[in-house]
């Protein structure tokens, strides 16, 4: 058997040699990590002193009077004491189940839409602009047909959030169906896969980095929905982010509103950062990006 | 009626009788193969050689069954077929494991005997240790060696090769040629070897078969000599090239 163990031996020199180079994480240490993260740390840090400096120039300069745009130096403490109430916890988990429930169901309503759309031509042919263009709607314009429809109700605002939300999803899984590699579907067929193994293990696994895109979007439609919503759907003494925001204009509460209005921006940067994180271990995962 | 389905299939693996493919219809059709009659025997390594046009790729397609003929008829009796691309493409998602996998499922093989099989295969193209891995992982030589793995998961005895080495740099492709060679004899397969390269066809193939282009018709065959293990660069395989190149390219300049 010399002449096996020749083969062998020449596969496996020619497997580490094509290999060596691909080699491009190796391990940092504690040091290297601490520079990396604070590499990316500083420069957002300078960022937000720059923008508590401008805003407090601007309080500064007397533009408005301080009860009306109050500095940082006046909202962050209000801030800072919102955080410790139950309220405040109260309205952040109204608010925030709201937003769930209503991106759970534009998931489901998104999901089903954007596959009968690629499986099904004519449907395609017949709602497939339709949808587009209901991305490209502004979903406020819904709520008075909303609150004809469900009343001053949570009905209204997840209503609202599925029509704002569910176009995206829908859209994001058709094109992550319509752009699986053609050598793979080929490979599918060759290998005999259809049916429902078509889609568990080809077509909606190759299709999720583009639906995960979709879901983000989709996510961005639902939280800015329930925003409006909440602000326009008064639904009597039920707290939330929303009603904490009227709440405080109508009290002429500036440093309270701007508080919350923190905090809307906080969530929406925490969530952005969670999607951002599936998308990138996902394409990480299929090889798209390292 | 089946006698004359089983004289056949006994010593031939594959039977191509008088087939031709047209694609679309009217003014705009397009004959891809006319009239082309293959016998493949059982444990025959054929290799196909074609320049562009000749429905190469459209003849493997209809011996997978994944096309059917627009005349003639194509028959692989009780064997499997598989099929392998230039492209390895493997599921970016799955580690290399689970790719070879795929096939059992289809097939619904229970998970236990799905997890030796994967083992043997890996062995089979010499990628032990290798699946955890994911495919962008891999060299382009070892992604053909999974794709190689992934078709004979299939259980399958006939084996579509379309370019599968096209894009391979020529040491990797050397390497492989031997590699083909010993699984193919290892575990008695019969090849359909696609390819426009004319001393691979003839460093693998027990017999080299000519299409010509536009349509694709079988024009010429030849029996390769020279004993197993051959090399590409040895002088039988030189000279018998040289003849075969000759007659391709007098095919390719009849279209000038």
């Amino acid at each position: 058997m010399p002449e096996t163990r020749d083969e062998d031996t020449a596969v496996r020199g020619l497997d580490a040699l094509e290999l060596q180079p691909r080699r491009g994480t190796t391990d940092r240490s504690p040091g290297q990590v601490l520079a990396r993260a604070w590499a990316v740390t500083w420069p957002k840090l300078a960022a937000l002193t720059l923008v508590l400096v401008a805003w407090q120039v601007v309080v500064w300069s007397g533009w408005r009077s301080e009860w009306v745009f109050p500095g940082p130096d006046r909202v962050l403490p209000t801030l800072f004491h919102e955080i410790t109430t139950p309220e405040f916890w109260e309205a952040v988990r109204v608010t925030m189940r709201r937003a769930f429930t209503g991106f759970a169901l534009a998931l489901a309503v998104g999901v089903v839409i954007g596959l009968a759309v690629s499986r099904f031509g004519p449907l395609r042919v017949a709602i497939g602009s339709l949808i587009t263009g209901l991305q490209t709607m502004p979903s406020i314009v819904w709520f008075p047909f909303a609150m004809l429809l469900y009343g001053i109700s949570e009905s209204a605002i997840m209503f609202v959030i599925v029509l704002g939300a569910a176009p995206s999803i829908a859209g994001g899984l058709t094109s992550g169906i319509d752009y699986v590699q053609p050598s793979l579907l080929r490979a599918g067929k060759a290998m005999g896969l259809r049916g429902v193994q078509h889609y568990s293990l080809l077509i909606i696994p190759a299709a999720l980095p583009m639906f995960v895109t979709g879901l983000k979007q989709g996510w961005a439609f639902a939280w800015r929905s329930l925003m409006a919503g909440e602000l326009l759907v008064i639904i009597n003494q039920q707290n939330s982010i929303g009603w904490a925001l009227s709440q405080a204009r109508q009290l002429n509460d500036a440093e309270r509103l701007l508080a919350y209005v923190i905090i809307v921006l906080a969530i929406g940067v925490l969530i952005d950062l969670f999607f951002n994180w599936a998308d990138r271990s996902l394409r990480r995962k299929w090889g798209i990006a390292r | 009626m089946t006698t004359i389905t089983a004289s056949r299939t006994d010593a031939n693996a594959v039977d191509i009788d008088d087939i031709s493919k047209v694609f679309g219809r009217g003014q705009g059709a397009v004959t891809a193969i006319d009239g082309m009659s293959i016998h493949v025997r059982k444990g025959e390594f054929l290799a196909i050689l074609g320049a562009s046009g000749c429905g190469k790729s459209t003849l493997l397609s209809l011996v997978a069954g994944l096309e059917t003929p627009t005349s003639g008829n194509v028959s692989v009796g009780e064997h499997r077929v598989a099929m392998m691309f230039q492209e390895a493409a493997l599921f970016p998602w799955l580690t290399v494991g689970a790719n070879v996998e795929v096939p059992m499922k289809v097939d619904k093989v229970p998970k236990a005997e799905r997890d030796k099989r994967v083992a043997d295969l890996l062995e089979l193209v010499r990628l032990t240790g290798f699946d955890r891995k994911r495919p962008h992982e891999l060299s382009g030589g070892m992604r053909q060696r999974v794709a190689l793995a992934r078709a004979l998961a299939q259980d399958a005895d006939v084996l579509l090769m379309d370019e599968p080495f096209g894009a391979l740099d020529a040491m990797t492709r050397d390497i492989l040629h031997d590699e083909l060679e010993r699984i193919w004899r290892e575990r008695s397969l019969t090849i359909m070897f696609v390819t426009h390269n004319v001393r691979e066809a003839v460093r693998l193939g027990d017999r080299v078969v000519l299409l010509s282009s536009r349509p694709g018709r079988l024009i010429a065959e030849f029996e390769v000599a020279g004993e197993r293990p051959r090399r590409i660069d040895s002088a039988l395989i030189a000279e018998q090239a040289a003849g075969i190149t000759d007659r391709l390219r007098a095919e390719v300049a009849r279209h000038a």
